[in-house]
This record gives C-alpha cells, structure tokens and sequence, in this order.
C-alpha cells in the first residue's frame, strides 16, 4: 500500500479500516543469500538499498528485541555532516544528501526537518578551529557559515552570552543539518524493505556463527538454524558480544550515552544549539520538549541506564548557555549502549572470516549516518568493495596507523 | 556508584577517572618476538564483556592510587576492589 494525501484522504472518509500492517511477520526460512545481525537503523537501511539498488532477492534481517527498540529509538536525533577530516567527511555529507531524498525513496514521513544546527564559541582559538573546520566541509561540498555574536543573536536572542567564563563570540552554523524521528526511521525503512520481499524477524536472537573452513554458513538463532551466503553484523552496542561468536575481538568499548526530554513547552528553539565550552546540545521536538544531552557517563557499561553525575554535569552546561532552562521540568532520562571505537569513526569492513562483514563502532554520532551506512554497507556486501565514500572506515586501521580521529584524543574510547 | 578505596573506604565514584581494561597492566615487552602484535592488541583490542570487568581507575582528586575495581557492566555493581600496584606486584611486575 502506497502512502499518499489521497490515500489518507480516502481512508478518513471509510473511517481508517483500510490501513494494513506495515510489514509483515513471516516465519524464518532454512536459508537466505544474506542475512543482516541487528534491526536497528543500520541494518534496516543496509536491507532496505540491498534490494533496491543491488537487486538482492533473498534477505532477513535477525533482530533479537523488537525494531527500533535500540539505539535507533534511543537517540537524540541529530543529523549533520560536520566533521572536519578527510576519511569522514564525504561520507557524512553523502548521508546528509541521502537523508534529502529519503522520504519519497521510503514513501514514508520520517519527519525530517531541515531547522540547521548551530555550533557556539567562545574563544579565538575555538573560532579559528571552526573556521578550519567549515573550511573542509565546503571543500567537500558540505554547507557552513560562521557567525559572529550578532548573528547568533538574530537567531537565538535568549542564549546567555556575556557568561563571564564563556562568553558567547559567534557559531558555525549547518544550516541543512537538522532531526528527524528516530521511530519513523527504523520504520520507514523496515516498511520499504519489507515491500521489496526482504523477511523481518523479530524477537530472533542470533546466538552463535556458523564457520566452517574460514567460511560463514549461517547462524544459530532464538527461532532456529539459518543457512546463508553472507552475514552482515550491524548490532552497535553488542558488537564486540556477536563477533565474540566468530572468535574476533574489536578496537571497541561499550559505554552508556544519557540523553534529556522536559516537559513540552510552547516553540523556543527552532534548531539545534550546541555549547562549545562544555558537552551540550539542545533542539526541541515538535512535540515541543526540550530535548538535551552530553557526555557519555566514561565507562563501560551494557545497562542500557546511566548515573546521576551526568545529568549534573549536563544540566551546569545547559544552565550556563541557557538559564531559561532551570524553570522547565524534566518528564524523562533514559540510556543507550554505544559503540565506542578506538578513534571515534566507525568500521564498515570485510572481516578475516569469508562472508562475514562488520559495521560499527558508530559512537554516539550514528542516527545521522543511517542512510550512507546503510547504502555503503550494502554495497560492501553485494559487491565485495567498499563504496567510495566509506573506503577509510576499515578494520585494520589501528594497527596500519591510520586512525580517523576527529577529537584527537587517542585510543581511549570514553573521550571520544 | 561508590567505589570502596582499600585505604580510604566508600568513595564517591565522581573523585576518579577511568581509564579501562585491567589487562593494560600487561603491557608487552617491546623487545620480544612479536611485539608489533602484541601492541596492536594492547592498545586497540578489547574483550568488552557484558558481565564482569576488572577495571583501571585513578583516584584524581584522592589520593592518585590506581585501583583494580571489579564490576558488572550489565548492573554497574561493584564486587571487589584493590590497589593495582598489588595487582600488578602480584603479576611479577617491577616499577
Ligand atoms: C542517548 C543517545 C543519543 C544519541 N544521539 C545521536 C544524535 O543526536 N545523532 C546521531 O547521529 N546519533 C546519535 N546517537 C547514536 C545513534 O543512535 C547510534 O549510533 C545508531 O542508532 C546505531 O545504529 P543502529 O540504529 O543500527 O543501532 P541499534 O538501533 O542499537 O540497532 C542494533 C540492533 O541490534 C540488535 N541486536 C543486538 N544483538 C543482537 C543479536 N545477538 N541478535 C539479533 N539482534 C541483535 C539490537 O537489539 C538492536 O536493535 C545517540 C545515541 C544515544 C544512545
């Protein structure tokens, strides 16, 4: 069924009893070409272009839980490509531009809202950091404009910039950046792979690989034996828990990420303000809560819940850009198990076990990569190559020397 | 959390910082055969279990000893909790 205004149109006037389930819930079969680890973002995405643009036929996607019930419903939302070095930040601006045409690619409203996300500082060293940064991101055809005091101003006339620590001096400003809605995301993508024949399992837990010779066969599940050609792994926080089953260990820790939702209030915050002298970032939904967060709470967990230190921290932060902010109440906190890679980047690599791929270590900046890591992993997996813009995200690369690290901050997962 | 110092007893959990695997104690010996391998995995590889952990933290604004904690990284709860310098003097390992 096709989504449309005429279609919305018709069923209101038949009293909505036409509307079907999305996608199906069919029984596994004994065997696919390619099955797909994980349905959250990624995997959904990387099913989704696998059998829209690389005419694959036969594919499942195994999800232990539920769709969406992972990160990918867990996240703050925010899509932008504004990284600064050159393995990265094609790629972004690839997804970026994918997430332009993503709703009528999916026939499916994931409420993309183009609203911009501005970056503040406030010191001259920090300017000229960003200057740099807008620099590269034009150079790959990105979008950036640097705004002094007064233009920042125009914009959000409440920030508090004559803080006397931090005073507000101007921001780089991502005008195509934006959020969008994590549910309808997952959904959207599930709906359209699901309508091009790809099988979505839920509640099938994928509990051991299956090697024989160097070669991946299929997988063990919660809903039975699989056969398959290739297996791709996109499970993000579990990462390290699944390729433990194909006896590899991964340049990457799990580590909780906190986010923030008050009550809903009336529109403030038209887009994404993040604070440059500590970790902060704020947009509001169109619900209209406040939604914020920050720091990763620095160590490793899988409890999928954090500690108190962080909202703290995370709320001192709000309040010195943002004072307005202590009069809101808090409605809700909750956590999500990231993916945290040695260098901040993620992998999408073939691994030593033939026909067994890896993507992950997507550390907390992996909503917005949804549509290229979907697209790049998919490509990847029919055709054996990495896609042009995803050839620096290998799983050699630590040892190579040629770590991606935005944040230089070294192999210590938790500052990145 | 409340990490029990050996020395100081429950300290709040905020007064450390974390550093990661207790296997970072084992650093590997740069002459031996193999030492590019064993310091690839060193560095960048890691078991990251759900489950028990043993763990570096230093106690920053303490008395700056590192300690071996061992917790739950699906609870956070905290089952032991020594001196790595007993840790590692235990390993055979010198200054
Ligand atoms: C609080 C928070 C805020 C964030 N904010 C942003 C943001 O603003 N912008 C941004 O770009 N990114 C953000 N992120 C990061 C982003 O959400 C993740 O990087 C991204 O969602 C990870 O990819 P995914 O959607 O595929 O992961 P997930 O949705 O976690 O999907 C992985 C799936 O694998 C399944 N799985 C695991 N093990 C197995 C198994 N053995 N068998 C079968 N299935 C299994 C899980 O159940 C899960 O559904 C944030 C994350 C959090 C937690």
């Amino acid at each position: 069924m096709r989504y449309s205004a005429f279609r919305l149109f018709a069923e209101a006037l038949r009293g909505h009893r036409g509307w079907r389930p999305a996608w199906r819930d069919p029984e596994p079969q004994a065997e696919y070409d390619t099955l797909i680890i994980g349905g959250g973002g990624h995997g959904l995405a990387t099913a989704h272009y696998l059998a829209s643009r690389y005419g694959a036929r036969s594919v499942a996607v195994l999800e232990k839980g539920w769709i969406g019930g992972g990160n990918v419903g867990r996240n703050t939302t925010i899509v932008r490509s504004n990284y600064l070095l050159d393995g990265n930040e094609p790629f972004y601006e690839h997804s970026l531009k994918l997430w332009e045409g993503l709703e009528q690619d999916l026939n499916y409203n994931a409420m993309f809202s183009q609203r911009g996300i501005i970056n503040l500082y406030h010191s001259d060293a920090q300017r000229d950091a960003y200057i740099r940064r807008g620099n590269a991101m034009r150079l790959h055809g990105a979008d950036a404009e640097l705004l002094d005091a007064a233009g920042v101003r125009a914009l959000y006339p409440w920030l508090n910039f004559d803080n006397a620590r931090f005073p507000i001096q101007g921001g780089l400003l991502q005008r195509r950046a934006g959020t969008a809605r994590h549910d309808a995301v997952a959904w959207g993508y599930a709906r359209a792979a699901d309508r091009r024949g790809v099988d979505i399992l839920q509640n099938c837990e994928v509990t051991g690989l299956r090697i024989d010779g160097g070669r991946i066969t299929g997988v063990d599940t919660t809903r039975g034996p699989i056969r398959a050609r290739k297996v791709g792994v996109a499970v993000a926080g579990n990462s390290s828990r699944v390729m433990e089953m194909a006896g590899l260990r991964l340049p990457i820790e799990s580590h909780v990420l906190q986010a923030f939702v008050t009550e809903g209030l009336k529109p403030l915050i038209d887009g994404v303000v993040t604070f440059g002298a500590g970790h902060f970032y704020i947009s509001q939904s169109d619900k209209g809560g406040l939604v914020f967060g920050g720091d990763l709470d620095g160590y490793n967990s899988y409890a999928q819940r954090g500690n108190l230190p962080v909202p703290e921290d995370v709320i001192e932060s709000g309040m010195a850009i943002m004072p307005a902010i202590g009069r809101a109440r808090l409605l809700r906190m909750w956590g999500g198990v990231m993916d945290m890679s040695m260098d901040g980047s993620p992998i999408i690599d073939r691994t030593p076990i033939e026909g067994l791929y890896f993507n992950g270590g997507w550390c907390y900046g992996g909503f917005k990569a949804t549509p290229a890591s979907g697209l790049t992993f998919a490509h990847l997996l029919a055709t054996d190559e990495p896609h042009p813009t995803a050839t620096a995200f290998r799983l050699d690369r630590f040892r190579r020397g040629y770590p991606i690290d935005e944040r230089g901050a070294g192999a210590q997962p938790n500052l990145h | 959390m409340i990490i029990h110092h050996p020395l100081l007893g429950p300290r709040d959990a905020q007064e450390f910082t974390y550093l990661g695997d207790a296997t970072l104690i084992d650093r590997p010996d740069a002459m031996a055969e193999g030492a590019l391998e064993a310091f690839d995995a060193y560095l960048h590889l890691r078991d990251n279990p759900a489950g028990t952990h043993r763990e570096l933290w230093y106690h920053e604004v303490g008395d700056r000893s590192w300690l071996v904690v061992t917790r739950d990284t699906r609870t956070h709860e905290i089952t032991q909790v020594e001196l790595a310098r007993d840790v590692a003097l235990s390993k055979g390992r010198g200054r």
